[in-house]
């Protein structure tokens, strides 16, 4: 299956200065996303997971262009997003966002059917026209427009307010969908609506998303691909059930086992992690999961490992892309016990 | 049987302050032994929250209708005058919560707020009480405690600040902690890493422990018994296991349906429970959970159903468990 990446990221960069000298150079920089490189195929559906602080929403915010790279390229269907009036407005009209906070996203003093027709009016839309798909896209969602139409967003309640987000990221009829922690402010059974909702939307309009989230449960359920981000990097990228079945980055490994259990006659008994994430303000040196990492030998402190394509036991030839894992255990040759010699590597 | 540590009875919570009286807890039994940990579920305006807050009477009492009794060691907590009530928050009952950088006071450190709360209860010189805060940094496994004493909350991370806030619950050693969403802000790495803790504690200091949380993983991690609030009601309640087996009200089968587990078939839609809440200010009269079930007859929408116990020794509030027998384990793919 070869699909098109429908947006494709090179190097992408991104440091914020935390601290000035008298001159006015950064004395001290947190390494927010620092070089990343991955593609969202068209009509799929990219999972990112990670700690706080690992550059998740920093990625977001790269994608939609709301903060502007240190370094890197992002492409779009096949043309560069660069910083002019003109590509920006176009670009987003087909890349939408849906953030975590369902209220604080909302303009309180709009109505919902405002709020959701402003974007296409600001295109050009007619306001007749922005108005009745408007209601189309409420009803859509659930929300029924004759009840709902002319509420304010105080008059919602979690769940409501973030199926006007989502209509309103629909409105302008995106390709991409970009979910920042969409559903983790919603209680369970109004979250279980949600996402049910997010997938009958994606078949009916052809959508692709970014799902960015710190519940693992969920990501899981809902994305074909997963892409692991540890303090600003990827630790490993691959199909959904590649990576939460065949982990081959300790720190996925780790994150996966942390997970509660539901079975209370098997509850976990050690910690799979210990510690908080480092600072990125100053990363370790080489990988930069080796602190923390139960493996971690010489090497993982002097050279950093490039993402490398793993085997994935049987599943090697599941549909949707490589199986990559940043870590010298799964590169041959690379110096660590545990990798497999450099030769051997074509053999297995 | 000897009493129970903690007894809740017909404990009911109404906020009068605004237009209309807002019930957020209508009627809750429960009772806890001493070193039993249990897990209160339940949605956001379910009232888990509001009870934890009545047990340690924190609701503003000029806004606040609290009805039926609280008993804590033998004694009523309603009735306890303001002395009694200084000794008895921190003393007897501490409370963590679920953001440790709003709980702690940002300008002080650490060091100084558990000094100042141990010296608060006891007398007891200013070294001797910092010796303490010390050794109270190592059971938490606070990494380089001498140091961190003089750390303030906005100098850590939010596992350690956690870290900091049980040990400042512990500080003069209560015998019931009650826990409000401490996890819910942590990522997953670090929130397996302080339901152990808790665990740990628990086991160690013989603590009872109410821990409150709306993820059922987090629950079945640390909890003996669970109890699940529905609408300021407790709507089944039992051992941790015979709860997720065999669950029979139909609101907790919803919720162990309606999660997106590893278990699940991917690209399946996910059994959510339809509707929303209801509004407190304005409860129906029957069971409130009936306008979201799909098994609710007429009865159910005129009645408040009576608490039943069920062949596994589990409590629940509901007209219809004959419908709801699931084979144990089934929900959680088992």
């Amino acid at each position: 299956m070869s699909r098109q990446p429908l947006l494709q990221v090179r190097g992408l960069k991104k440091y914020f200065p935390v601290e000035r000298s008298i001159i006015g150079r950064a004395t001290k920089t947190v390494h927010a996303v620092d070089g990343i490189d991955f593609e969202v195929l068209e009509g799929e559906t990219l999972g990112v997971v990670g700690e706080s602080g690992c550059g998740k929403s920093t990625t977001a915010r790269l994608l939609m262009h709301l903060i502007d790279p240190t370094e890197g390229t992002i492409t779009f269907d096949g043309a560069p997003v660069e910083n002019t009036r003109i590509s920006l407005r176009n670009y987003r009209r087909n890349v939408q966002m849906v953030f975590q906070d369902s209220y604080s996203s909302l303009n309180p003093r709009l109505t919902i059917e405002a709020s959701i027709a402003f974007g296409p009016e600001v295109h050009g839309t007619p306001k007749k026209e922005a108005l009745a798909r408007t209601h189309d896209l409420l009803a859509r969602v659930g929300l029924e427009p004759g009840r709902f139409a002319e509420r304010y967003p105080h008059e919602l309640s979690g769940g409501q307010r973030q199926r006007v987000n989502i209509a309103r990221a629909l409105a302008l009829q995106p390709k991409l969908i970009i979910l920042d922690e969409a559903v983790s402010a919603l209680d369970k059974s109004v979250e279980a609506q949600v996402l049910n909702l997010l997938m009958d939307l994606k078949d009916e309009f052809g959508l692709t998303y970014v799902f960015i989230s710190h519940d693992l449960n969920v990501v899981q359920f809902i994305s074909d691909r997963v892409m692991v981000m540890y303090l600003g990097q990827i630790a490993e990228i691959g199909p959904s059930e590649a990576v939460f079945e065949n982990p081959r980055h300790p720190y996925s490994t780790a994150l996966l086992s942390s997970m509660p259990s539901i079975d209370p006659d098997n509850r976990t008994e050690e910690v799979p992690l210990a510690g908080d994430p480092p600072n990125p303000i100053d990363p370790p040196s080489g990988c930069r999961f080796h602190t923390r990492c139960a493996f971690a030998e010489a090497v993982c402190s002097l050279d950093v490992p490039a993402l490398t394509p793993v085997e994935s036991g049987a599943s090697t030839n599941l549909p949707g892309g490589a199986h990559e894992a940043a870590c010298h255990m799964a590169i041959p040759g690379s110096g660590h016990t545990r990798a497999a010699p450099a030769a051997a590597a074509a053999a297995e | 049987m000897a009493d129970p540590y903690l007894r809740l009875d017909a404990l009911e919570v109404t906020f009068t302050g605004g237009r209309k009286p807002v019930r957020a807890v209508n009627g809750v039994d429960l009772t806890l032994d001493r070193g039993e940990t249990l897990a209160l579920i339940g949605e956001s305006g379910s009232g888990k929250s509001v009870t934890l807050r009545a047990i340690m009477r924190l609701n503003p009492e000029k806004k606040t209708r609290i009805g039926g009794k609280i008993t804590v060691g033998g004694r009523d907590v309603t009735s306890l005058g303001a002395r009694a009530l200084r000794q008895y928050r921190g003393g007897e009952v501490a409370m963590i919560f679920q953001e440790p950088l709003l709980a702690l006071d940002p300008v002080y450190t650490l060091g100084d707020q558990i000094t100042e709360a141990i010296r608060r209860h006891e007398t007891i010189a200013k070294e001797d009480a910092r010796k303490r805060a010390l050794g109270l940094f190592e059971r938490v496994r606070i990494p380089s405690p001498e140091r961190r004493l003089d750390a303030y909350p906005h100098e850590m991370s939010g596992g350690m600040r956690q870290r900091a806030m049980i040990a400042l619950a512990l500080a003069c050693r209560p015998e019931l902690l009650l826990a409000d969403e401490p996890t819910t802000a942590l990522d997953a790495t670090v929130q397996i890493q302080i339901l152990l803790l808790l665990r740990e504690l628990q086991r160690e200091l013989g603590l009872s422990i109410i821990f409150v949380t709306h993820d059922l993983g987090a629950a079945v991690e640390v909890a003996d018994r669970i109890a699940v609030m529905y609408a300021g009601r407790i709507v089944e309640e039992g051992a941790a296991r015979d709860i997720i087996n065999t669950p029979r009200h139909p609101y907790t089968i919803g919720l162990l349906k309606s999660r997106a587990h590893g278990a699940m078939t991917k690209g399946r839609r996910l059994d959510a429970i339809a509707g929303s809440p209801p509004d407190l200010a304005n409860l129906p009269p029957g069971c409130a959970f009936a306008a979201r079930c799909t098994l609710a007859i007429d009865a159910c929408r005129t009645t408040q159903p009576a608490l039943i116990t069920t062949e596994t020794g589990t409590r629940t509030r509901c007209l219809r468990t004959d419908q709801t027998r699931t084979r144990p384990g089934e929900l959680v793919g088992a």
